[in-house]
């Protein structure tokens, strides 16, 4: 790389991110992955590990994530029809480590999910990213949320995109 | 309690309904704690999740804190999570290896067979106390079957394997995925709340009637994919054939000639080119080991079993156990694992894993929307004053074999669950 990266340009594109995650702009998301892109969200009680050998509750290779697309964008994805209404709250962002061909990020997260006659949902933990640089501006090659609740509990389940 | 009828059975009129009530009534959630899970073999953990002597998995079983666990010769145990001086909890850690266990309040300590060890100041107790009588206390009965562990409250229950009745031939036919007999729980636990009653869910495992509707983007997915999927038969709802049965004592199951893919062992679609010779290889296994036709048994069928009350065992596109238990009467809390074969290579284990998240688990393509469903029956309930009946009679008085979309399975539950409600001489 020729330059290096700062924090605020990390932030401006997770920002952005968020911003079209909480408006629902699936397919405007989807084009930030890069063509090999994963999605993980690793089981409460195995925060570190690793999908081949342990039980996720989402562990998406490219293909998977863009069927999870087209069932959310489809009225009869029944948990998200009316699709929740989500605000992300992203902070303490740091560029772990940019030595190699992917940058590597970590962010903390608070995600408030609200549906009609429902509590408040508060989904609260980090985001561990590797981010290709492109002409075009950065491209997602792996994103993990991470979540710090013991278990799933009252949350329910992880229907939307975290 | 009594004066209120729950289960309408009418086999003559072909009348098969369920009172509402059982499902928001909190009396009726008090009653069933004590004439239903505290009489029935309820399912605890498996064999696999505690391997060595002080192994510990901390869990709510029937309302009560359990430490599921080795002892020193390694024999499985149950012991009830509570410190015989004043209560608290002995064992407050989800998962580990204990040399003892140590309750922080006072400082009485139990070793790994749950005899009292050590009490601080022991001198000041009068003659009478004797540490012997004063261990962890255990269930009356715990017992096991091919690696599936549970205990029961009953001091008179019948033996665990008379209890689980025609259940065990489909427990069989799951644990035959596995060359050594052994299957393990995969680590990582989907642990989430449903705020709706726990019956509901026992409903929904192994009711294939709802899949068209409720599962319609799990469908255009796996057709998406490329999976080929018939049109239904005349008569029937779903691209396979496959039969729902009631197996004694409230067990029932759905027996489904499989269309979606199993990591034993047919590929679809879905699954990654290179997942075909690994799920050849374990076929080629299955013949050799036990013929062509149970083979086929074991690798082209799907089942979903319900162990009564509340354990299910579902072998679809992955193995997933699913225990659940009340916390209120519209609220509930679910517990699930994947479940693999001990020797399973890595490769194997990784395209089982694959598998159960095309469906199962808070974040798979059908499992939210299930969640969805029996949230929104629970929000109906509301009326159930008005609308005080629901409808379970789906194939009654049928010539015909019972579907999968028949309710004989559901219908089995519930009879068993109202004599169990309704039996003399088991005050609530």
């Amino acid at each position: 790389m020729a330059r290096e990266v700062s924090r605020q340009q990390v932030e401006d594109f997770l920002y952005h991110e968020a911003a079209l995650l909480d408006e629902w702009r699936l397919d405007e998301w989807l084009a930030l992955l890069t063509e090999d892109a994963r999605y993980e969200v690793p089981s409460n009680d195995r925060p570190e590990a690793d999908p081949a050998n342990t039980l996720f509750t989402i562990a998406d290779d490219i293909r998977r994530i863009q069927a999870r697309i087209t069932r959310l964008k489809d009225r009869n994805a029944h948990a998200e029809y009316p699709p929740s209404r989500t605000r992300r709250m992203i902070g303490n962002v740091r560029i772990v480590d940019q030595s190699a061909a992917e940058l590597r990020v970590e962010a903390n997260f608070v995600v408030y999910r609200f549906r009609r006659e429902e509590r408040i949902r508060e989904y609260v933990g980090r985001y561990r990213y590797r981010l290709r640089v492109t002409d075009g501006g950065f491209k997602i090659a792996k994103r993990e949320a991470i979540l710090d609740a013991l278990e799933l509990g009252s949350l329910g389940s992880v229907s939307f995109i975290l | 309690m009594t004066d209120r009828t729950y289960v309408v059975n009418e086999p003559d009129a072909q009348n098969f309904k369920v009172n509402r009530a059982s499902l928001v009534d909190p009396d009726v959630l008090e009653a069933e704690q004590r004439r239903v899970f505290d009489r029935c073999w309820i399912y605890v953990g498996h064999e696999s999740e505690v391997r060595a002597p002080g192994d510990f998995r901390t869990r709510n079983v029937c309302g009560r804190p359990v430490i599921f666990c080795r002892d020193s010769k390694n024999a499985l145990r149950v012991f009830l999570n509570t410190c015989r001086h004043r209560g608290a909890i002995v064992c407050r850690e989800p998962e580990g290896n204990a040399k003892s266990y140590f309750c922080f309040y006072h400082g009485w300590t139990y070793n790994r067979d749950g005899a009292l060890d050590g009490v601080p100041g022991e001198s000041a107790y009068p003659a009478s106390f004797d540490k012997c009588e004063y261990g962890l206390v255990e269930p009356p009965h715990v017992g096991s079957y091919r690696g599936f562990v549970f205990l029961n409250f009953d001091e008179d229950a019948v033996p665990l394997e008379q209890y689980l009745a025609g259940a065990k031939d489909y427990i069989d036919l799951i644990v035959d995925q596995s060359p050594s007999g052994q299957m393990e729980i995969i680590q990582g636990t989907q642990e989430y709340d449903i705020k709706a009653n726990w019956k509901l869910l026992v409903e929904n495992s192994f009711d294939d009637y709802h899949l068209l509707t409720t599962h319609s983007t799990w469908l255009d997915y796996m057709r998406n994919s490329g999976v080929q999927m018939k049109r239904p038969e005349r008569g029937h709802l779903l691209p396979s054939h496959g039969v729902a049965k009631a197996l004694g004592n409230g067990h029932a199951v759905t027996d489904n000639q499989n269309f979606r893919g199993r990591p034993v062992a047919k590929w679809i679609p879905v699954y990654p080119e290179s997942a075909k010779p690994v799920i050849e290889k374990i076929r080629a296994e299955l013949v050799a080991r036990l013929g062509e036709e149970r083979a086929q048994r074991v690798a082209d069928t799907n089942r979903n079993l319900l162990v009564f009350p509340n354990l299910c065992l579902n072998d679809g596109s992955s193995v997933t156990v699913r225990t659940f238990y009340p916390v209120a009467p519209g609220h509930m809390r679910v517990r699930a694992w994947a479940l693999g074969p001990k020797e399973e290579t890595p490769e194997a284990r990784a395209i089982r894993l694959d598998a159960f998240l095309t469906f199962y688990g808070p974040g798979g393509f059908a499992t939210p929307d299930d969640v969805e469903a029996l949230e929104s029956v629970q929000a109906g309930m509301a009326t159930y004053r008005e609308v005080p009946w629901s409808l379970v009679s789906r194939g009654m008085g049928k010539n015909e074999e019972q579907l999968n979309t028949d309710e004989p399975h559901l219908r089995a539950f519930w009879i068993q669950w109202n004599k169990l409600m309704t039996a003399a001489g088991h005050g609530a």
